[in-house]
Formats: C-alpha cells, structure tokens, sequence
C-alpha cells in the first residue's frame, strides 16, 4: 500500500507520467541496490559498523542513565537496545536527507528521471540496514529479558514499511528545501540531537512530567518509536501509538511529495 | 518530422542568491530577500525559436554564456522555459560528462546497470543490450574491476558505449565528444554517422569548430540568449569565425592611439 502511494507520488512531474511502473520499480532497485553495495564493498566491517554504533550507545547511556542516574525503568538495557536500533535508521536518513539532490547535482542538471527515486534509495540503504540488523537487536533484546512473540512477525514488516514512509517524506522535504536553503544541513543536524532527547528512548513516556507531553507529541518520530518499544518489550501492538505513526507517515509523504512537486522544476536552476 | 521545436521560448533564471546564502541570511534580512525574489534575474535566452527535424544534426556555438546549456537543459526537459512552448519528441539521452552517475568503488559491470537506468532504460533493456555495451566499449577484461582502476579514457569509453546503446530518438552533447584515444574517436564519429542514418537527432555543442562541421547539417549561433545567425554549417561557422577574429584583432590592435 505504501509502496504504491511512494511509486503513485513519484510520477507526479509532468514529464515523468509516462515511465511505467516496470522503470520506478527497477530505478528504485537499482539505486538502492547501490547503496548497499557501496557501503559493504570494502570490508564486512560495513555491517559491523551498523550493529557497533547503536550497541556502544547501548553502553554509554546505560552507564550513564542506568548506572549513574537510576532509570527506574526494568530491563533498562533491552529498553535502550530496542529504541536505538530504530533510531539509528532515523538519524542516519534524515542526517543524510539535505545532500542527497546535491550529491547527484551533475546528474540532476542533465538527466531528467523521477529525481526522488533518489531519496527513496537513501533513505531504503538505511532501511535495509536496519532489517539487516535485526536478528542482533532482537536477540540482545532476549538475552536482556524480552520475550519473542507471534506479534513480531507482523509487527516488525509492518512498523518498518510505516518509518520507511515517514522517513521518506521527511527527508524528502529536506532534500528539496535544502536547495534553496544551503545551511538546512547544520540545522538538521542540530534538530537530530534535540530530537533525539524528545523521543523516549533513554527514557520511557511515564517519566515525563505533566505538562510536558505536548513535546512528545510535536516529535513526529515519537509513535513510531513508542510502537517499537511495546512491540518488542511486551509483544503488543500500541494502537493509540500505531494510529498516530500511519496518520504521521501518510501526512509526511503527502507533505514532502508536495513540496518535491512544486520545487523540482527548480533544481536545475539552483543545484 | 519535428524532432525538436522551440517557440519563442524565453528562459529567465531568477536570482536566487539572497536565498542561497542561506537560511540565517533569509530570517535577518526578510526585507532583502523578499526583494530578492522579486528583483530582475538573468534573462538567458531570449525569445528563441527554431525547428529541429528528426534525424538532423545541429550544432550550437556561442561565447561562454550565450544560452548553449540552458538551451539543452530545456531539451532534456530538466529546466522549465519561463515563456514559450518547448516540444522534444521521444526519448532524450545526454552523453553526461565524465563520471556523472558513475559511482568508482563499484565495477564496470555494475556502474553499466546504474547508468543505464539512470538513463531511462529498465532492467531488462539494459540486460539485453549488456553484451553489446560492452563489445562496443572493448572492456571486457575489465568489466569486473572497480571504476577507479580505470583510466579517464577508459570511464569515458564505457559512458559513450551505454549512451550509445540507449536507443535515444535525440542525443544531446554538450562539449564531451574529444574523449579517449584517436581510435575510440574514431569508432564515436561512426557511431554518429550511424545514429544519423537511423533518424536519431544529434544536438552538438562545441568550441571545436572541427567536430561540428564534421557532424552537423546546420549551426545554430546563439549570442547573448538571441539566434545571431542559423544556416548551414559551413556559412554560419565561418561568420562566426570571421566575428571571432575580428574579435582578437579589436583586442590585439591599439586603441585610442
Ligand atoms: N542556474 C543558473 N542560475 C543563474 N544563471 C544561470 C544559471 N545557469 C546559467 N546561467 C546564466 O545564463 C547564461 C547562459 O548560460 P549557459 O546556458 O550555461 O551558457 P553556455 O552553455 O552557452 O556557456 C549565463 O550568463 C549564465 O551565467
Ligand atoms: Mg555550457
């Protein structure tokens, strides 16, 4: 369903209404496929870089806010290993999002294909990096106390697809905007961090305070990451949660397809 | 036929610099930027008209910043004319300059694939022409090394070959046609001459006056975004040469004296 609202949303510039749904599927896959390729090229430590990084960040805030501070959450690490696992799939598309167009400008200048295409790789290498990584996050997340569930088989593809699309749009929108704005990449970088302590993920959504919710609820990546949590934690899909995260992913796409249809004309002038 | 067809076609790029500078730039001087929207941009093709048929080949001169680009970025359809109506029939292919769309950690075999669909073909198209591609390219040892063993001449081979092997209805060349060596030009002039007699429409821009009166039917002379002159080859490139040089000699003589 969202891959064909992504492919439905990728045909909107005029001179692409003719490329067949054959061409998408195979520019997507070819892309992405690069991607992939280019990043485990060079060594296997391309893998072991993707599990490293959120397993080190396990540890630092496990000293730090486990130790140090008492979380008074239960099963702190299996808690921090399920939210950093997702997030790291966040930070690295949306970190990557405003030098996608610029990275492929020669490109962009010249040739005239479905230019999202583009972002739909970039934001898919990351996906499949992080499905690559599932298996170690799930089983670190046993070994910590969690229990399997039925749930996860349709849990997991579900809640991939539904930040797939959200990251999608988001970075997209970036993508574009960063064009016209060229600094949107500091700014980026600094929301990654804010963003990054206004989703629950070295603490739960009960220690917020009251009055503070709202900060959760202006963060669009908060429900997909809720959703995360309780799946993995306690098997249950958080349907309040999983609501919010749909009605986010589809606003997202909507939002960032709009905008790439009203300033793609544009980018060759600018890029 | 019409392959190629511009109707009073006026390319305007705004001035986007007040924004470029930055969004910190943008939020302290709203006023400045807003007028930046507004103020005059750079009219870089003024109200151009000319018609291409299929299987023809042009050739555009000009002086460094006479709308050449701007010309082929409206054919490939990647810039949107401001006023004006531009029609280009069937797929469009542009030979990309060196490297664009290669990517030199993967090898030669892959980066055909990217390429190809980069360029409009799907898999299945790319597969069946592979072989070709690469007898064309003569790579074939190399086909599973990485790009960046290869030499500039070599990337180029493997970016005329896919590009050759795209089946476009127009091909657009904006000054990258001296690549590889002397035998490599040689098969890419034939490869040309081919396309031609097949009906595909060859746009050629060009300093080297050489390749255009070799390849192209007719020139057209664009001079600060007007037709200064259009015609056949011959006639329009030795006016031109001729205001060239009369160019050097207001350059070289003394004024004033
Ligand atoms: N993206 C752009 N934004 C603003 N001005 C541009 C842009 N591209 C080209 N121009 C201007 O338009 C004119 C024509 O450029 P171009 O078509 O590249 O010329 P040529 O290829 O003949 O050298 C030049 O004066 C150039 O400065
Ligand atoms: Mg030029």
């Amino acid at each position: 369903m969202i891959a064909n609202l992504v492919l439905n949303s990728m045909t909107g510039r005029e001179s692409d209404r003719s490329t067949s749904r054959e061409y998408l599927r195979d520019l997507i896959l070819v892309l992405t496929q690069k991607e992939v390729q280019v990043r485990y090229r060079n060594t296997w430590l391309g893998y072991a870089w993707s599990l490293l990084h959120p397993l080190t960040f396990a540890i630092v805030y496990y000293i730090a806010f486990g130790v140090i501070m008492r979380v008074p959450i239960d099963n702190y690490a299996g808690f921090l290993i399920v939210g950093l696992f997702p997030w790291q799939w966040i930070s690295q598309a949306l970190g990557t999002a405003p030098n996608i167009f610029l990275a492929n400008a020669s490109l962009v200048k010249k040739v005239n294909f479905p230019w999202n295409a583009l972002v739909v790789s970039t934001v898919g290498n990351f996906g499949v990096q992080f499905v690559l990584s599932l298996p170690v996050m799930a089983g670190t997340a046993l070994w910590y106390g969690s229990s399997p569930s039925f749930a996860w088989l349709i849990g997991i593809p579900v809640l991939a697809v539904i930040q797939f699309a959200t990251l999608y749009g988001l970075s997209l929108a970036i993508a574009c905007t960063n064009l016209f704005f060229r600094d949107l990449d500091r700014l980026v970088s600094l929301a990654i961090a804010f963003l990054f302590f206004l989703t629950p993920i070295t603490y739960s959504v009960r220690m917020v305070p009251a009055g503070y919710e709202p900060l959760l609820i202006l963060n669009p990546v908060a429900p997909i990451m809720l959703s995360w949590q309780q799946l993995f934690l306690s098997g249950r899909f958080l349907w309040p949660s999983f609501a919010a995260a749909v009605v986010i992913a589809t606003v997202s796409v909507w939002f960032g397809t709009w905008l790439y249809g009203r300033l793609s004309l544009r980018f060759a002038e600018v890029i | 036929m019409t392959s190629i067809a511009f109707h009073r076609v006026t390319k305007w790029y705004p001035r986007y610099h007040h924004v470029m500078k930055g969004l910190k730039h943008s939020l302290l001087h709203p006023v400045d930027t807003i007028r930046g929207f507004r103020a005059e941009g750079f009219l870089a093709l003024d109200n151009v008209s000319f018609e291409i048929a299929r299987g023809e080949a042009v050739g555009f001169i000009g002086a460094n910043g006479s709308g050449k680009s701007t010309t082929l970025g409206l054919m490939a359809g990647v810039l949107a004319p401001h006023t004006g109506e531009v029609i280009a029939q069937g797929r469009v292919a542009p030979l990309l300059e060196l490297g664009s769309g290669f990517h030199f950690d993967l090898t030669g075999r892959e980066n055909i694939f990217i390429n190809g669909i980069l360029l409009g073909l799907t898999r299945r198209q790319v597969q069946e022409r592979f072989e070709d591609i690469v007898r064309f390219s003569e790579l074939e040892k190399f086909l599973d090394q990485p790009l960046r063993t290869y030499s500039t001449g070599m990337v180029a081979r493997l970016a005329f070959s896919i590009a050759a092997h795209l089946d476009p209805d127009i091909l657009l060349i904006d000054e990258i046609l001296s690549v590889g060596d002397l035998h490599f030009q040689v098969k890419c002039r034939k490869k040309i001459d081919e396309f031609r007699r097949r009906g595909v429409t060859i746009i050629l821009v060009s300093h080297a006056s050489g390749d255009i009166r070799a390849l192209c039917d007719r020139v057209i002379w664009l001079e600060a975004g007007r037709i200064a002159a259009q015609g056949p080859s011959g006639e329009v490139l030795a006016a031109y040469e001729q205001a060239q040089s009369r160019e050097m000699e207001g350059v070289l003589r003394p004024t004033g004296t």
